[in-house]
């Protein structure tokens, strides 16, 4: 899911039911009983790609009476997509086979002891706070390449390859150790969101300049409105987020990429310091430090009775948002304003990221029937079936069409036309280096509240860097675009 | 052939347990140390040992020295505050109101307020922190800070001020442990024979004077005990600390624990050998504090 931070009620009774183990002197013992057997050597690895035929209808070669196992994330999406919607294309596809469906909020914890033993299900949805760490997976060759899907004839139309029919982030994303290995299906819209209702009614707008957005600020007060907040508890990656975005938006992708890259000083650069100390100015003189206290669904719901105007968030706002959003309010998206005058990405410039990962194991018993899955997913039905279950776009082109928007994703989907070639890319060291990802959530926090410089925060950020750089037990990734 | 009967009898009960210890206790334990010396991730399936690396990683790691500072400042300040609060509400339940015919009595009202004392035990952990998440809640939302804002003070951030958080977090471990102990210590209190305080009051002792000769010395070895579990519980915290403060010991690492850390670098981090190395550090401080409690703290038993 979308929010890697968030416990849910579910997993905090879990957690609770942990703390038996965990408590005093056993802590540690969690992992208990779980290496299988140690001293054996790893299984000669299987076969990690699979070979694609010329057949449309069944490019991998699926042994139709063969059963598939599928987990999915049964978080915020839930799983009546998978359920109702892939699995019922994949049954029409094979009628023989069995589907295994199962839908858990724990997909580490359920998962992580049957990839060690074996006994892996074909397809996982790895999402929500407790994912497996694809990148160990990846090591162990626990993950089938996705070139072959990529390859693949798509299920729509056989004249095209599935990698034509996605949006070009997906297999950017893919990417684990220079291979594809994980496929993103949804698509977030990310930058500040706002009620275009309450704009609209206070005929303010939209600022585009740091001037313009701290004289609407400046209007916002009287009427006693918060400028801008994001959550202290559970959600300050969504001001990590932030800044960081702002910081591509001054000085271009290549601010990101140094630092998913490990560049030497790439948190010291200007542009990282400019977008930090923007926001501390914003937060100083603009915030209240009570958003440091409350979580991401208290700071929502304070902008849902319009106590604050923007909130750094991505398009799944709206639906998360949609039992408790009164009728006259309508989420809209709003750049990040113009840092400098100078920036390097113009006015309008969003960040566009896909999400939402799925898995097909090698050790499976079906791997081509995962891969199969992917591209029944990948379809245009498939797809739109996930749009009208979740309420969120995939990444699967034109596969929107024909259904009725809400507000908030049609404004997500002008913003992306206006930006056109200026969308702000994600930062991949929040999945390759969750250490250094965690720290900034808490460091982001420190600077936020003046107890550091944006200096320092720069500084401490870089120490991590370096300190994950030299950490000869983290697997290193890099990334050219 | 009569003891092989007899000792056959223990044996065939105690299988059974033993077996069920050893698999869920013992091996887990065991398997702990063991991963400790190795790199592993979690997800491999083969074990690399890499000797006591990760122990002496630990040395440099601010982040467990940090965690260890907590649990220092939890270790002084829980016990003692828990154990003074507990004894002198026990004291005022059962011998409070002083000698009144055969014996002594506790406070008017001290059945209710027995009870009252106990609720917060019947709470389980999480329901403790979501609670006291909104009685700590910074803004006018929140139930102290409401009643201050009403009141005309400035809002108070318990949780998001370095030099407050862990204070707060240990209030409400605090709040939570004095029912037991009170129950604990009532039931301590009750095991004292009536005659030493009709004795002590006779000879004109007043309430102060019988609590330190008489209840205190007697109570020893339970006050001991509770000594010894509030000292564990000072090394945990995780369910309240991850309710309240989150995983990432915010603010500024005040809420930093070991238990937490554990978690979080073998779960997320998947660095579930370096984690089991914290494990057993642990582990060593918690046997070392309690067996230093109970060296420290011995003498002679009194014979009642």
């Amino acid at each position: 899911m979308t929010h890697p931070g968030e416990i849910t009620r579910r997993e905090l009774l879990r957690r609770i039911g942990l703390t038996a183990v965990v408590a005093g002197p056993g802590a540690g013992l969690l992992s208990a009983c779980a290496t299988a057997g140690s001293g054996e050597e790893p299984s000669s690895a299987p076969a990690s790609s699979i070979a694609v035929s010329a057949d449309p209808k069944n490019p991998f070669g699926v042994d139709a009476t063969k059963p598939l196992e599928v987990t999915i994330f049964s978080g915020g999406y839930s799983d009546a997509y998978a359920k109702d919607v892939h699995e019922v294309i994949y049954k029409r596809a094979f009628p023989a086979a069995t589907i295994k469906h199962n839908a858990t909020q724990q997909i580490g914890t359920q998962l992580r002891p049957r990839f060690v033993s074996g006994d892996v299900p074909d397809v996982v949805n790895n999402s929500g706070p407790e994912g497996l760490d694809p990148v160990a997976l990846a090591e162990e060759g626990q993950l089938v390449d996705l070139t072959a899907l990529f390859d693949a004839p798509s299920y729509d139309d056989p004249s095209k390859k599935v990698r034509d029919t996605v949006t070009p982030a997906v297999l950017a994303n893919a990417v684990i150790d220079d291979k594809p290995l994980q496929l993103g299906y949804t698509v977030s819209h990310r930058a500040l969101w706002y009620n275009a209702q309450l704009f609209a009614d206070k005929g303010w707008t939209l600022p585009k300049t740091w001037a313009e957005f701290k004289a609407l600020g400046d209007t916002a007060k009287k009427e006693g409105i918060l400028l801008f907040a994001y959550p202290g508890q559970k959600g300050p990656y969504y001001q990590l987020w932030n800044a960081l975005y702002t910081a591509a938006k001054i000085g271009g992708n290549q601010v990101l990429i140094d630092i998913d890259n490990l560049v030497d000083n790439a948190w010291l650069s200007g542009p990282v310091k400019q977008a930090v100390s923007a926001w501390v100015d914003i937060q100083t003189n603009y915030g209240d430090k009570a958003y440091f206290g409350l979580d991401h669904t208290q700071t929502q719901i304070k902008q849902l009775q319009n106590k604050l105007l923007f909130y750094p968030v991505g398009s799944w706002i709206e639906n998360e948002m949609a039992k408790d959003k009164p009728k006259d309010f309508e989420y809209a998206i709003a750049p990040i304003p113009d840092v400098t005058a100078a920036d390097k990405m113009p006015y309008g410039a969003i960040q566009v990221g896909v999400g939402e990962n799925f898995l097909v194991s090698t050790k499976g018993k079906n791997p081509a029937g995962g891969l199969e899955y992917l591209r029944i997913m990948l379809s245009k039905e498939g797809a739109k079936g996930f749009t009208e279950k979740t309420l969120n776009l995939t990444v699967v082109n034109g596969a929107a069409e024909g259904l009725s928007l809400t507000p908030g994703l049609k404004s997500a989907a002008k913003a992306q036309d206006v930006a056109g070639q200026n969308i702000i890319t994600d930062a991949r060291f929040e999945s390759w280096y969750k250490e250094m990802f965690d720290y900034g959530t808490a460091q982001i926090n420190v600077v936020m509240a003046g107890r550091i410089t944006p200096e320092k925060f720069c500084q401490n950020m870089q120490k991590k860097a370096d300190a994950i750089k030299k950490d000869s037990s983290v697997t290193k990734q890099t990334r050219s675009q | 052939m009569r003891r092989l009967r007899k000792y056959g009898f223990v044996a065939g009960f105690l299988a059974f347990p033993v077996a069920l210890y050893s698999v869920f206790v013992i091996g887990p334990y065991v398997q702990a140390f063991q991963i400790s010396f190795t790199d592993w991730n979690g997800y491999r399936s083969k074990l690399r040992y890499i000797g006591f690396d990760n122990f002496i990683r630990l040395f440099d790691d601010e982040v467990f020295w940090q965690a260890l500072r907590n649990h220092g400042i939890l270790l002084l300040v829980l016990p003692i505050v828990t154990v003074v609060i507990a004894l002198f509400f026990a004291f005022l339940l059962n011998l409070g109101g002083g000698p009144r015919g055969a014996g002594m009595r506790g406070i008017w009202g001290s059945k209710f307020y027995r009870v009252v004392f106990f609720f917060p035990q019947v709470l389980a952990v999480a329901v403790v922190g979501v609670l006291f998440k909104a009685v700590y809640r910074p803004d006018e939302g929140g139930v102290v800070n409401g009643a201050l804002i009403k009141v005309g003070f400035e809002p108070v951030g318990w949780l998001i001020e370095p030099d407050l958080a862990l204070w707060s977090v240990i209030a409400v471990m605090i709040w939570q442990a004095v029912g037991f102990y009170v129950v604990l210590f009532s039931a301590g209190m009750a095991a004292i024979p009536k005659d030493y305080f009709e004795a002590a009051a006779l000879d004109g002792a007043g309430r102060i004077r019988l609590f330190f000769s008489i209840t205190l010395p007697l109570l020893r070895d339970t006050v001991q005990v509770g000594w010894v579990y509030l000292g564990i519980a000072a090394f945990d915290g995780f369910a309240l600390i991850l309710v309240l403060a989150g995983n990432k010991g915010e603010p500024d690492g005040a809420t930093t624990i070991l238990p937490v850390e554990i978690w979080k670098t073998a779960f997320t981090y998947s660095k579930v050998g370096y984690a089991s190395a914290m494990g057993v550090v642990l582990f060593f401080l918690t046997v070392t504090f309690a067996v230093l409690t109970l060296r420290t703290t011995r003498r002679e038993r009194i014979e009642l």
